[in-house]
């Protein structure tokens, strides 16, 4: 009997199910008032196609495959790093503000 | 750097992604969440590039390409106006689709540099069909709806007589390209460009016939495929990394569609095949019915004198850039003694949770504001409800059997015990209705644009 080992294409399909999961539990967790905010953080973490793009942009010869993986690079680029800032900019709103005498009721 | 050690690395990024969407459950927390996800990505990024670097030294194109996108990615989420985040995410989405397609055809085009093996195998072609096709789909479908959201395509349905069958004959059609792409003992480039133009021309058929009331849940479903093409793309690339991001990312925009559709009580098919929310039936007019208008002294003598205010907000308050006049109205009124809350309904924007990032900006603690399950009880002891630019959301139609909207949850700003309604017109919302709420005894129209109303309200308060 040889090792227990899946095929690799198994060993993802498990990967894949599994974060599903994970992600429908932690996504039910999250408040409704931060929706929009998650919105753009999954933006970002989507972004992480970016690791596709750069295994593209960053073959040895750069014909025109490797120039389409250098688009694709600066275009998800956007993502990552407006995705990941715009989320911080609007979590900055969502920080408690001082209690000011006055303010509340 | 070794297999293993990149997987590791690979690992520590995922489980990061995990805690960032973790922080978002309150927002004191939120913060740090979205620390964990930069911390992820930088990860995920630095060991990609190391391992690209140990391969083939071709660092300088990768950096130059994302230096321009940081930069604009900079300045884009600087300048934003938070009512055009809908637009900004949409585009963004778009952008993660087309992504898709590009790696894709690089990696037909040079599979030995993206660690596939030569020629690619059935499975792997099968994957990057898949990612493909989503990934196209979600580019072109994410491009209209940034029109439609922008205001720089028209959001009325775009519906022609067979839509649907030619949409069906053309994911056929695709599919069938597909398969040929897939049997192909070489790769099939005729196939593959021809299967993914149909996917483009097929996300943009999607997305036409449906309006801008639906926009909330169009805007999560992109969300999510732009999720699933990731993964698709992972698959192909043999990269759980993506597997896992782009299943987090494709599960949260599935949730998201399924919150919004929910909350118009409408079925996601019936989102899909669209046609809603077109035409602005005029009121059923035969009858005239009266409604009790006030003037803004008026209103604000009834505030003023209130223990117990809810303020409920809709787009129109957004679009006429009024949060932060009602914050200003809130604190007078908390100056007098009065209890002022805010409710919201899931749909009150243009994307989810949109409402409570305008109320946000304007620096309404979030303590105040309130989701509909959770306030919709307080309505009874409420003195004044101010409905500020929403209409659909609090008619109490949707509690009548056979109205168009029956079932749709509402706020129950009917409820108290007395209720001012600002709005612009008679003109009916998104929903094609009437509202019998205007047109309560206790009722008072205030018309008029939002922001100047409420100006007006904040200097009667004195």
């Amino acid at each position: 009997m040889t090792a227990m080992t899946p095929e690799a294409s198994v060993f993802y399909l498990t990967v894949f199910v599994l974060a599903v999961f994970v992600g429908y539990h932690v996504i039910w967790n999250v408040t409704p008032a931060l929706h929009t905010p998650l919105m753009s953080l999954t933006n970002a973490i989507s972004s992480i196609i970016l690791v596709g793009a750069m295994l593209a942009a960053g073959s040895e010869s750069l014909d025109w495959g490797g120039w389409l993986g250098v688009v694709a690079v600066a275009l998800v680029s956007i993502n990552t790093f407006g995705g990941f800032l715009v989320t911080q900019r609007m979590l900055e709103m969502f920080r408690k503000k001082e209690p000011r005498s006055g303010e509340k009721k | 750097m070794s297999a293993n050690q990149l997987a590791l690395w690979y690992l520590v990024a995922a489980v990061s992604f995990i805690l960032a969407l973790k922080g978002l459950s309150s927002p004191p927390t939120a913060r740090r969440g979205n620390l964990y996800g930069m911390v992820g990505m930088a990860i995920a990024l630095l060991v990609t590039l190391a391992l690209v670097y140990s391969h083939t030294k071709q660092v300088l194109p990768i950096l130059g390409g994302m230096a321009v996108g940081a930069v604009i990615g900079a300045i884009v989420a600087r300048r934003v106006q938070m009512t055009q985040m809908p637009e900004l995410v949409a585009a963004m989405h778009s952008l993660v689709g087309l992504a898709a397609v590009l790696i894709a055809i690089a990696a037909i085009h040079n599979p030995e540099a993206m660690g596939l093996h030569v020629p690619i195998t059935g499975l792997h072609k099968a994957e990057i069909f898949i990612g493909t096709f989503i990934g196209a789909i979600t580019f072109s479908g994410s491009v209209i709806a940034f029109g439609k959201l922008s205001g720089k395509i028209r959001s009325a349905p775009v519906v022609f007589p067979g839509q649907h069958w030619l949409n069906l004959a053309i994911g056929i059609a695709m599919l069938g390209f597909g398969i040929a792409f897939f049997v192909a003992p070489e790769t099939e480039w005729v196939a593959f460009i021809v299967m993914t133009a149909l996917a483009f021309v097929l996300g943009f058929l999607l997305i036409i016939p449906i309006g801008g009331a639906d926009m909330p849940v169009v805007i999560s479903m992109l969300n999510s495929y732009s999720g699933w093409a990731a993964a698709g793309i992972g698959f192909s690339l043999d990269n759980p990394m993506l597997i896992v991001a782009g299943s987090l990312v494709g599960s949260s925009g599935a949730i998201l569609s399924y919150i919004m559709c929910r909350a118009m009580n409408r079925s996601f098919i019936s989102v899909i095949l669209g046609g809603f929310g077109g035409e602005t039936a005029a009121v059923e007019g035969a009858e005239k019915k009266t409604v009790k208008s006030g003037s803004p002294d008026d209103a604000a003598f009834l505030l003023s004198n209130a223990d117990n205010v809810i303020i409920v907000p809709g787009y129109g308050l957004a679009v006429a850039r009024a949060q932060h006049a009602v914050k200003e109205l809130a604190t007078k009124l908390a100056a007098k003694g009065v209890t002022v809350r805010y409710a919201i309904h899931p749909v009150a924007g243009r994307m989810p949770g949109h409402m409570n990032v305008l109320l946000a900006e304007a620096e309404v603690p979030y303590d105040q504001v309130f989701e509909m399950e959770d306030i919709n009880s307080e309505f009874p002891q409420c003195d004044v409800a101010l409905i500020l630019g929403a209409n659909d959301v609090v008619n109490p139609l949707a509690e009548q059997k056979g109205s168009p909207i029956y079932g749709m949850p509402i706020i129950e700003a009917y409820k108290a015990r007395s209720v001012l309604v600002n709005k612009r017109s008679m003109a009916s919302g998104y929903a094609g209705l009437d509202n019998p709420l205007f047109y309560m005894e206790k009722t008072m129209m205030v018309f008029g644009d939002a922001k100047k109303v409420v100006e007006e309200l904040v200097k009667a308060v004195d």
